[in-house]
This record gives structure tokens, C-alpha cells and sequence, in this order.
């Protein structure tokens, strides 16, 4: 057992784990923050994306020691309180979601794709952008829509300011 | 009435848990004492188990406890069973074999569980799954379902000769043949209708919890229907009376189909619990145990042929069809290649004789049930390849071809059974076609040919049957349940409502959709409004959700409860306001007397039936009521999908440049809803035709697209936007006029896509799923032949 | 994963330590390779030595005509590098192909390369770049790196610091991928470099790993165009095949995406 210290959702937190604990069992069990989930063995679904140091990872393939001394955020974290982030008000909004499962890791990996592409983003990009998130409900197309809208949100924002 | 009912797009009420991570899933929960368990599976496709050494697993460390099939059939615990029954043409039951939760001495598939370690952590359970010794002896394996009833290929179950479950037929042999003697032309298909792995995101799950000194078991569960699973583990598995077993199917993370099922997990862990003292143990699948353990879906291989007079009118269809069912019968397995395919084989179309032939034969592989749309895919894929074959070989235009042939009067009876009681085939075929402007594809293939690229374009007219049907009927045709849903609804003294439903959302928004309806009856506000599923401790008794019922079957059970309610309350209202019951009319929430400005809110009527002060003579406080509805038929939804696709004949690649899908689901709650619900199975018919096949090595059974390394899940970049409409006949059978959209989209596409890909590269032996690599080597096959 | 003991390394000569020291030790850069395959206990390294934190595998630097990587650069930030988009946009086009975005943010390219999968885009941008592979010990060319499938040169105590690359003349890259895994199920990598050499590298196709072309390359030095390489192609029997891609698919891919290559390289 070795002791990892960490940063999740604003919070300085600390637990004893086992060497092989995967970063996405630190927050779920340790923590119990089960909103990040496990879908694959793979590393390809995606529902386990989390932030880390401000960028998107697969926490089920990231070693909590990995993570010693970072700043994660999960889909817990995202909200400022009561109020919504726009990601997630948009995947309600455009019904970007059904059985929810894949979701955080789909909100999560939505915000940095605005973040890195902003205003510019088109529906091919966002498509290619999804490349490692899979949902079995939607089809994607409302995803699609919320993630660009956020997009074309944030271009308003950004002139407004 | 209510701005939040019929038509409304209401934003989902559920939706904030899941969008803040507050869902609540199987593997989210935490018992005090909690254990973990791990199975241990063959890794061969068959063989017998000579004997299984546990006892250096036990000394391993965090160990709890390893039972073994043995350990199972000691404590008599049951097997799991098929729960419909299915005569063969001889009239001989169908011939299923023994399925016990732990296999003892056979193991029939690469994944078969034999063996339990229940341990304190779930690494430490895996380490010590690992060291669980089986001996087996290795047996020889078929898992392709054409050879499964060869001679001498391997018997799978003693109860089965030759691995045949039953030699079914539908329809009338002699009179078909006689229309197929009269033909003028005869339009003939073979098909192989790809088997798929479901792959709802959240894993299959459970918690077994045994409380000993209540004698009571609570299982935790990724169920579609959890009565039904507590009706199994009762009945016939006997894990303990019903009002001993409490199963909870809380946030589950989509279905499709394979969390109807009661599988080997959930008895083991419910019974392990017992066997370790009552600590509850949790098991959940990685994908890979996914892969090889839920019930796969289709496996079809199927002849068929379509004989036409000379108007080009369809006088007959027969068709011969191998199921794949698998190592062992799962719970629906035997319903899916009979009633919930062959049936439908008429299509939209007016058809005067079919016969259908199936075979359902045992295999060394998972096994196989309802996959989104079950039976309905199958069907629809053969009629509409064989509608699209024969334009092409008729040398008409498709689309005309199934028009000239087109149900057109309501109730139409069928050959096969079923009785279509409304639609407008002729009404969403033109709203496909004029949304894809189908008239200006020769223009558009010709500019793609310019660019050296080949474009297609290919139609779908399907039709399924939802809601499955009166119980009565159900229960003619074989199946071992009622198929009627209950529904209870609960006015709180404050006016508040909960709705208690059999039906279970695990994404079909029906905490949304179903408190739209208390808006349209009642006008008091959605978010007044709970709906409550998935507890057999909470709700009575209810069928589930599968087979697109919720709405048409579960919402109707809610429908007769809200009449019976608004019945008392008016009644109530009437008695506090001295008018006469006939004169009180619910609008916008309130109880008014007709034609004065005397009202009453739906609150206030709904507190004096709790304070029981002042209630009329024999009425009983309390306002709260409950239905049983039993649907009268199934209903149709059909509809007409329009695909175009464009290929890179140098790699293969298809993309699919629109995709059209008209349907007519009757009258729609909420539109929103219903627009990704079809989005949803588009995706995954579209996944079947181009992606996803599930594949199986046939000297070793093993199975070789066991993980998203190997098996093409559908990603957003594989598919287009979709352009959905909707055209609306009513459905007459039940009381809100609603049909079913969520299997539609999976039932449709296939067919729409394979016969854009055959037009494209003119040629018509394509087979699902239509990788690039498949197309590749069609099209050089077509050059060669050419040169 | 089977139960294993994590170890952050300070320094080259820490990690050296710390691998020596350990029972059956492997080298740990972002993971996205041997984290997986620990997870499906296909592999049960006693120790992991993670080198992301050692300060000589940091970092990307342009350099007159030589761009140099440090090999804990994750393929994130060599898609996004302002060296590597100026000096070789190939490799940076090639970089955002690999994996997924958040893969992309752990996934390191010395990880990458000391793994050699044979479906990694990689090793084609290095072969076809004349790249250089530096360790701790020496410097080999990465013609002589790659030795065969998930074989390289690399001893067992030898660690990647850099990889550095000339800046070509032209360079292109396209991916045909795996329509389930996305990994290259042929990747071909065609450039020319200054000194007029043209080197065409091909990834994900070949039974034995990263190769090379010759012929076109012959061909190619001659006609840098499309058309150049559209007529010559590779023989089916140095093809992987699987479920996937049969010999004869890959061996074709090859040829197409050599010419779309060059197409891209302009």
C-alpha cells in the first residue's frame, strides 16, 4: 500500500492503495465519486475521462500514482454549485443523453474539445474529436448538436467580453 | 390539455443526475461487508469438466469463499430456463436443454462460469479466480449454425438429438407452393443476418444480499424487468419466495434487449451471499466478459423467395431460416426466430400466402435472444432485400414496386398472424423520398462518378409489431407470461403525484414522457409529477421494458389508473361544491363546475380526499388507484427509410452522405424523445450493415471479437447526421394512440443501407457487416469478372 | 492487473537504478499501451519505472534543421508543437492521429517507439523521416531501431531521451485505420528530404513491423508525384492478415495510400 495525495474537484485528498490501482478506482472506491465509470478494457469508450492538470485522460488507464500531486477534475466538479457548466446545460438541453451512462465521460471530453478548437468547431471536427467516447444510445447526433452549441455559445461569450 | 403534454418537447426530469454524475448505476453502490466475485469461465467452446481443485484458491489472500457448480446442485439451487414455449411442426416440444447457473460437468461455450471466488476486493477475487484448477477434457465444438445439425457434429445437449431445438413452421405450405406454380416471375435470396453483441455502455451487474435472520434476499441488478427476474428466481431457479426476494434494477446504463434476461450472475451472487454468511457480494462484467456472456443478438441464415404475377404484384413468400440459439435456450431465446420474426414477413405489403420454415439449433457459442428489434431486423432485412432484388431484377423502380404492393385497408389480416390495424405506408414512403430527393439521385450519382466515386441509394419499408399483445394471445403462442402492465397512481394530500410503473427506463425517459401524460390529463405540472420504477418492492407487479411497450402498454395502464382517479375526484369535487357530477369538468388543474366560475384546484380536492372531513356518502378517503391493462393487439409502427451512400471504390470506404428516415409511432408525447430514440437505432442498424459482426473461430469456438479492439462499435465519426420525420396514423388499440419508436431505427436500416451499397456497386451478394474491406473485394471481383 | 510495485524515476541514472533493482522490471512512459495490456493481465511486470518525470525527456526544440523531441513528449504535444507544425507539419498531422484526445495526453511517443507495435503510427514518421534515436548510451538511426514486430535495438537497462528529425523538403502522411481498434492498418509515411533522398515507410501492413519501400522510393526520386507510385505495389506475402484486412487489402492500401501521400506532401 503506498500512500498517493492528489487534488479532485478542489479538494486535497489522500488515500492508502494498492500500487495497481487505476486512477478511475481511486475516485470511485476510494473516493466515491462514481460518476466517472468503466465501459471497456480498452481504453476506448471513454466513459472513464476525466481532467487532468486541465486535460482529458482515461482514468481507467492511469495508475493512481500517476496521478500523485495532480489537479483532477471530475464530472462531480464541473458544476459551480448549483449552476450548470454549459456542457452539461447543453446535453440536457439538446438531449445529448439517454441511459446516462456514458455521459461524463462524454461532457468531460466535450469541454476540452471547446476548449481547444472554440468558436471554430464544425460537426466534422467534433465527429473525429469523439473518436475515443462511445455511446450506444443517441447515435451521437444530439451530442453532436450540445457540443456545438457550446461552441457557438462560447463565440458569443467571447465577443460579449 | 397542458402545455406539457402531447407533442411537448419537454426537457428530460432525469437528466441532471446523470449530467452532474449523480446516477446511481449497480457498481455505484456500496453495502456495508461488501464482497466481490469473480467467475471462473472455460476457455473452451466445449468440454467436460473432470474436476475443479479449489483449495489453493481458498488459501489466497482476502478469499471468502469458492463454490463450484457442484456446491450449486447441492443446495438445489435451479436451473435457469426459456419461458416460451415453442412446438415444433411435428407437435413436439421444443427440446431445451439443462442450463444451471455453475456448470458441474459440461461446459458448452467459451465463457460458460463454473466456479465462483468470492474475495474481499475484486483483484483479489480475480488473483484467486486464476488460481481455481479445472480439469477439463476437451470436446469437439460447431459454432456455425448451418453445420450444427450435420451429421456428426458434436452433440451439444442429450435433450436436443442433433442439436436441433425445434423444426418450426408458420403459414400455409400447400396454398403458397400453388401461388409460387402460378408465377410469372420468382425473385430467390440467401442471407446471413450477422450476429451482434449488444454492448449497452453500462455493464451486466449485481449484488446478491442475504439478511439471515429475515430470511430475505435483496438483489441489486442491471435488469430490464425486475418482477420478471424476481418471477425466475422464484419459480424456477428457488432461490426463495417472492416476497422473500426484493430485486432493485436502479440507474441501468442502456439494455437493448440483454438486460431482460436472467442469467447465471445474479443467481450465483445471490446465493453466494448466502453461502458466505450473508455478505453481500457484487459482481460486475468487464467488457471482454461481456463480450462472451450477454446474449448476443440475430445469427440468422436464411433462403428465401418472393414469387410476383405478371402486374408485378407478390403472390407468395417462402422462406427457410436457421437460428442460431446458442449454448443454452436464454430466457426469450425461442420467441425471437418464430413469433417476433416470422410474422412479420409480410412487410407493408398485401401478401395472399407465406410459409416459413425455422430451425433453431444449439451451438457452442453465448447464447442468443432479443437484440433491439428481435426478430422484427431479421424479417425486415429479408422481405426488403427481396422487394429491392426484384425491382432491380424486374426492372422497375424500387420504390414503385413496393407501392403497387402496399397494405392500403385497415384492419388488414396477414398469412402469418398478425393483424395490422392502421398505418399509411403510401403517406411516409412520400415523405422519405420527396426529404431525399430521390428524383434528383441520378444528377448526384452522376457528379459522384465524375469524382470517381460510386453513389447508391437504397430504400426500406418496414413493419414491426410492438407492445407485444393480449395476454391471452401470448399465451396461445407459447409464452410462459402475461404480457399486460400495472400501473399505479398515487395523489399525495399536497396534490403531488407519483405514478407507479411495471415498465423500466434505462433510457427511454419515461420519468419525461410519462408525467407529460398526468400534464395532458390532469394540467397540473410535470415537475409536480414523479414516476417511480424499478422496485419490487415499490411496484406490485409489472412485465418490464422491452419490445418498444412502455408506452403503448405501460402508459395505457396508467391512462385506465388517471380515469379511475379523475372518476373519484370528480366526484369528490362535485360533493364539496353541491353540484351534480356530470356537470364538473378537470381544466387546467382545476375541478370547475360547468358553466359557472365555482372551481376547486386539483390541491385542494386531492386534500380533502385525505382529510376525509367532508366525502361524500360510502366514498373511501385516500386518492389513489390502480390499473392492469392488457393491450387488445400488438401495434404497428412502420415507416420508410431512404439511404444514399457514396464509396471510395480505391479503399472500400463507404460514407454514408443522408440518411432518411420517416416513421409513423402514432401519436407522439414527446418529440425530442422520440427523434433519439430513432437516432439511437438507426445507429445501431447502421452499425450492423457496415460495422459491427460478431465473428467466432470455427476450428477452436473461440471468440475472436472479444473486446472493442476487434468488434467495430459505431463512433460518431462512422455516421452522418440523420434527417427523421414523422407521418401519424392513430393507433386504434390503445388509449393514447401511441405505436413504439424504439426498436424502429435498429429494424429499418439495415436493409436500407445494403441495398444503397448493392446499387452502388451493382452487385447484389454483399454481405453484413459491408466493412471496406468486404466492398473492396467485391468490387474487384465485379472488374475481374468484367475484364 | 496483477499486483505491481510503482517507482517515479528522478533522474536517467535513477531509472537505470530502479529497473536493476526490481525482479522482472519494465519502463513506464504515458501508459496507453502497458497499462492496457497489464489490465488484461497479458503482462506482469514486478515494477514499473515511470520516466515522464525526468527532466532530459522533456520537451521539443527546433533547432536549424533538426527537430529533437523529448521522448516523455506526449503525442498531444507534438501535434500541437509550433517547432514540429513549422519544421515537419506531417509529423504533427500524425501525432493527432494516434489514439484519441485523452490518449493523446498520456501516450508519449519514446513509449510509442520503444514498443513498436506494428499498427503504431510512429515508427513510420520516424523511418520516413530519418529520424534519430537517442538513449542513454548511444545513438541509432531509427532504420536500425526497429528490428521486427515489438522488437527494437533497445537493451534492457537502455532508455529513450529523444528522437530528433531533419526537417524535409516534403513529407506526408495518410492512415488507413482499423475500422474497430483505430490503430494503422496501413500508415504510409512518404518523404523527401533535403538532400533530395526519398524515403516512402509503411506501418501497420507489414508481418514484420515498419518497413520501407524501395521501389518507390526509386520511382518517387524520379517523379515526385502520385502517379509515380499509383502502379507499384507490394507483394501480399509480407502482409499481416486478419479479421480485418486479408494480405491482399493491406498489400493494396499500401499502394493507395503511398499515392496520398505524396498527394499530401504537396
Amino acid at each position: 500500500m503506498t500512500k498517493v495525495s492528489m487534488t479532485v474537484n478542489g479538494r486535497a485528498v489522500s488515500g492508502d492503495v494498492e500500487d495497481r490501482t487505476l486512477l478511475v478506482s481511486f475516485l470511485r472506491e476510494t473516493l466515491g465519486l462514481t460518476g466517472t465509470h468503466v465501459g471497456c478494457d480498452t481504453t476506448q469508450c471513454g466513459a472513464c475521462v476525466v481532467h487532468m492538470d486541465g486535460k482529458p485522460v482515461k482514468a481507467c488507464t492511469v495508475l493512481t500514482g500517476q496521478a500523485e500531486g495532480a489537479e483532477i477534475t471530475t464530472i462531480e466538479g464541473l458544476a459551480k454549485g448549483d449552476e450548470l457548466h454549459p456542457m452539461q446545460a447543453a446535453f440536457r438541453e439538446h438531449h445529448g443523453l439517454q441511459c446516462g451512462f456514458c455521459t461524463p465521460g462524454m461532457i468531460m471530453m466535450g469541454v476540452d474539445i471547446v476548449r481547444r478548437h472554440g468558436a471554430s468547431l464544425d460537426e466534422k471536427t467534433i465527429r473525429h474529436e469523439l473518436e475515443g467516447n462511445i455511446c450506444r444510445c443517441t447515435g451521437y447526433h444530439n451530442i453532436v448538436k450540445a457540443i456545438q452549441a457550446v461552441a457557438e455559445g462560447s463565440e458569443v461569450a467571447e465577443a460579449a467580453e | 390539455m397542458g402545455a406539457e403534454g402531447f407533442g411537448a418537447r419537454v426537457l428530460r426530469k432525469e437528466d441532471k443526475r446523470f449530467i452532474t454524475g449523480r446516477g446511481r448505476y449497480t457498481d455505484d453502490i456500496e453495502l456495508k461487508d461488501m464482497t466481490h466475485g469473480v467467475f471462473v469461465r472455460s476457455p473452451h467452446a466445449h468440454a467436460k469438466v473432470r474436476s475443479i481443485d479449489t483449495s489453493a484458491a481458498e488459501k489466497m489472500p482476502g478469499v471468502v469463499g469458492v463454490l463450484t457448480g457442484h456446491d450449486l446442485a447441492a443446495d438445489k439451487i435451479g436451473g435457469l430456463i426459456c419461458g416460451w414455449m415453442i412446438h415444433s411442426r411435428d407437435g413436439s416440444p421444443m427440446k431445451m436443454g439443462a442450463h444451471p447457473a455453475l456448470a458441474a460437468d459440461t461446459v458448452r461455450y467459451v465463457g460458460d462460469a463454473v466456479a465462483i471466488v468470492v474475495a474481499e476486493t475484486r483483484d483479489q477475487a480475480r488473483d484467486a479466480a486464476e488460481a481455481v484448477e479445472v480439469d477439463y477434457e476437451e470436446l469437439p465444438a460447431v459454432t456455425d449454425p448451418a453445420k450444427a445439425t450435420a451429421a456428426g457434429a458434436p452433440q451439444i445437449h442429450p435433450e436436443a438429438e442433433g442439436n436441433l431445438i425445434y423444426d418450426w413452421t408458420i403459414g400455409d405450405e400447400a396454398a403458397t407452393e400453388g401461388q409460387f406454380a402460378n408465377a410469372a416471375h420468382v425473385t430467390k435470396i440467401d442471407l446471413v443476418n450477422n450476429r451482434l453483441v449488444p454492448n449497452a455502455m453500462e455493464p451486466r451487474a449485481a449484488i446478491g444480499s442475504y439478511d439471515q435472520a429475515e430470511e430475505h434476499f435483496t438483489l441489486y441488478n442491471t435488469t430490464q424487468n425486475p418482477h420478471v427476474a424476481r418471477l425466475v428466481l422464484s419459480a424456477f431457479v428457488g432461490m426463495a419466495p417472492e416476497h422473500k426476494l426484493r430485486v432493485v434494477a436502479p440507474d441501468v446504463g442502456g439494455g437493448f434487449g440483454s438486460k431482460i434476461f436472467i442469467y447465471p450472475e445474479e443467481t450465483a451472487c445471490l446465493w453466494a451471499s448466502r453461502k458466505v454468511g450473508g455478505r453481500p457480494v457484487k459482481w460486475v462484467a468487464d467488457r471482454t466478459e461481456a463480450f462472451l456472456t450477454d446474449a448476443h443478438g440475430r445469427d440468422h441464415v436464411t433462403h428465401a423467395e418472393v414469387a410476383f404475377d405478371a402486374d408485378n404484384r407478390v403472390l407468395g413468400l417462402r422462406v427457410k431460416t436457421i437460428a442460431n440459439l446458442g449454448a443454452y435456450m436464454s430466457t426469450f431465446s425461442s420467441s425471437v426466430p418464430t413469433y417476433l420474426y416470422a410474422t412479420l414477413l409480410s412487410g407493408q405489403y398485401a401478401i395472399p400466402q407465406i410459409f416459413a420454415e425455422v430451425q433453431a439449433v444449439y451451438t457452442n457459442t453465448s447464447p442468443v435472444d432479443a437484440y433491439r428489434g428481435a426478430g422484427r431486423p431479421e424479417a425486415t432485412f429479408v422481405v426488403e432485400r427481396l422487394m429491392e432484388t426484384a425491382a432491380r431484377e424486374l426492372g422497375v423502380d424500387p420504390a414503385e414496386l413496393r407501392r403497387k404492393n402496399f397494405v392500403r385497408a385497415f384492419p388488414h389480416q396477414t398469412p402469418v398472424i398478425m393483424a395490422y390495424d392502421a398505418g399509411d405506408y403510401d403517406a411516409s414512403l412520400d415523405a422519405a423520398l420527396k426529404a431525399a430527393d430521390y428524383a434528383g439521385f441520378p444528377a448526384r450519382r452522376a457528379e459522384a462518378e465524375s469524382r470517381g466515386k460510386k453513389r447508391g441509394i437504397g430504400l426500406s419499408c418496414y413493419i414491426e409489431a410492438c407492445g407485444i399483445a393480449p395476454s391471452q394471445a401470448v399465451g396461445s403462442l407459447g409464452a410462459g407470461v402475461g404480457l399486460w402492465e400495472s400501473a399505479e397512481v398515487r395523489v399525495n394530500p399536497v396534490g403531488t403525484i407519483e405514478v407507479l410503473t411495471g415498465t423500466h427506463s434505462h433510457g427511454q425517459s419515461h420519468e419525461t414522457t410519462f408525467a407529460q401524460i398526468i400534464n395532458e390529463r390532469f394540467g397540473v405540472p410535470t415537475d409536480t409529477v414523479s414516476i417511480v420504477h424499478g422496485d419490487t418492492d415499490k411496484v406490485q407487479f409489472g412485465m418490464g421494458t422491452y419490445g418498444s411497450r412502455s408506452a403503448a402498454v405501460g402508459l395505457s395502464a396508467v391512462f385506465k389508473a388517471l380515469d379511475k382517479v379523475e372518476a373519484k375526484a370528480k366526484k369528490l369535487a362535485a360533493h364539496l361544491m353541491e353540484a351534480a357530477e356530470g356537470d364538473i369538468v378537470l381544466e387546467d388543474g382545476s375541478f370547475k363546475v360547468a358553466g359557472t366560475d365555482r372551481a376547486l384546484a386539483f390541491h385542494e380536492v386531492a386534500l380533502a380526499a385525505y382529510t376525509a372531513h367532508n366525502l361524500p356518502e360510502g366514498m373511501e378517503p385516500g386518492l389513489k388507484e390502480t390499473s392492469f391493462y392488457d393491450p387488445t393487439n400488438f401495434t404497428f409502427p412502420a415507416g420508410s427509410y431512404v439511404c444514399e451512400v457514396e464509396i471510395d471504390p480505391d479503399t472500400g470506404v463507404t460514407e454514408i452522405v443522408q440518411f432518411v428516415a420517416a416513421d409513423d409511432f402514432g401519436r407522439i408525447i414527446n418529440p425530442m424523445i422520440v427523434e433519439g430514440q430513432v437516432h439511437g437505432g438507426l445507429a445501431q442498424g447502421i452499425g450492423q450493415a457496415l460495422l459491427e459482426g460478431c465473428v467466432y473461430d470455427h476450428e477452436s469456438g473461440q471468440l475472436v471479437t472479444a473486446s472493442f479492439m476487434d468488434y467495430c462499435m459505431p463512433r460518431a465519426d462512422d455516421l452522418p447526421s440523420f434527417n427523421v420525420m414523422t407521418t401519424e396514423t392513430v393507433c386504434p388499440g390503445n388509449p393514447l394512440g401511441v405505436k413504439g419508436c424504439g426498436e424502429a431505427g435498429a429494424i429499418g436500416s439495415p436493409p436500407a443501407l445494403i441495398n444503397a451499397l448493392t446499387d452502388a456497386i451493382g452487385r447484389n451478394d454483399l454481405a453484413m457487416p459491408a466493412t471496406p474491406q468486404r466492398v473492396w473485394a467485391a468490387l474487384r471481383s465485379s472488374s475481374a469478372a468484367a475484364a | 492487473m496483477y499486483a505491481t510495485t510503482y517507482h517515479k524515476a528522478s533522474s536517467l541514472d535513477d531509472a537505470v537504478a530502479k529497473l536493476g533493482g526490481a525482479e522482472d522490471g519494465k519502463f513506464l512512459s504515458g501508459g496507453q499501451t502497458l497499462l492496457a495490456t497489464m489490465k488484461q493481465r497479458l503482462a506482469a511486470p514486478t515494477d514499473l519505472v515511470d520516466l515522464t518525470k525526468i527532466p532530459e525527456l522533456k520537451g521539443i526544440t527546433l533547432d536549424g534543421d533538426t527537430v529533437t523531441v523529448g521522448a516523455a513528449s506526449t503525442h498531444y504535444e507534438v501535434h500541437s508543437s509550433d517547432a514540429v507544425k513549422s519544421a515537419i507539419p506531417a509529423l504533427a498531422a500524425l501525432a493527432g492521429l494516434i489514439g484519441d484526445p485523452a490518449v493523446r495526453n498520456m501516450g508519449t511517443m519514446g513509449g510509442s517507439v520503444a514498443n513498436n507495435d506494428p499498427a503504431a503510427d510512429y515508427p513510420a514518421a520516424l523511418v520516413g523521416l530519418n529520424a534519430t534515436v537517442h538513449t542513454n548510451k548511444r545513438a541509432l538511426s531509427a532504420d536500425d531501431f526497429f528490428t521486427g514486430m515489438f522488437e527494437t535495438a533497445l537493451e534492457e537497462d537502455e532508455v529513450i531521451v529523444k528522437i530528433s528529425f531533419p526537417a524535409p523538403e516534403k513529407a506526408g502522411y495518410e492512415k488507413f485505420r482499423n475500422p474497430a481498434s483505430r490503430y494503422a492498418m496501413c500508415g504510409v509515411m512518404a518523404v523527401k528530404l533535403k538532400d533530395g533522398s526519398v524515403r516512402v515507410a509503411v506501418t501497420g501492413a507489414g508481418s514484420d513491423g515498419v518497413f520501407r519501400v524501395p521501389e518507390m522510393e526509386q520511382a518517387l526520386a524520379a517523379n515526385w508525384s502520385p502517379d509515380a507510385v499509383a502502379s507499384i505495389t507490394v507483394s501480399p506475402d509480407d502482409m499481416i492478415g486478419d479479421l480485418h484486412g486479408s494480405p491482399e487489402y493491406r498489400a493494396h492500401l499500401v499502394t493507395v495510400m503511398a499515392k496520398r501521400a505524396v498527394a499530401a506532401a504537396g
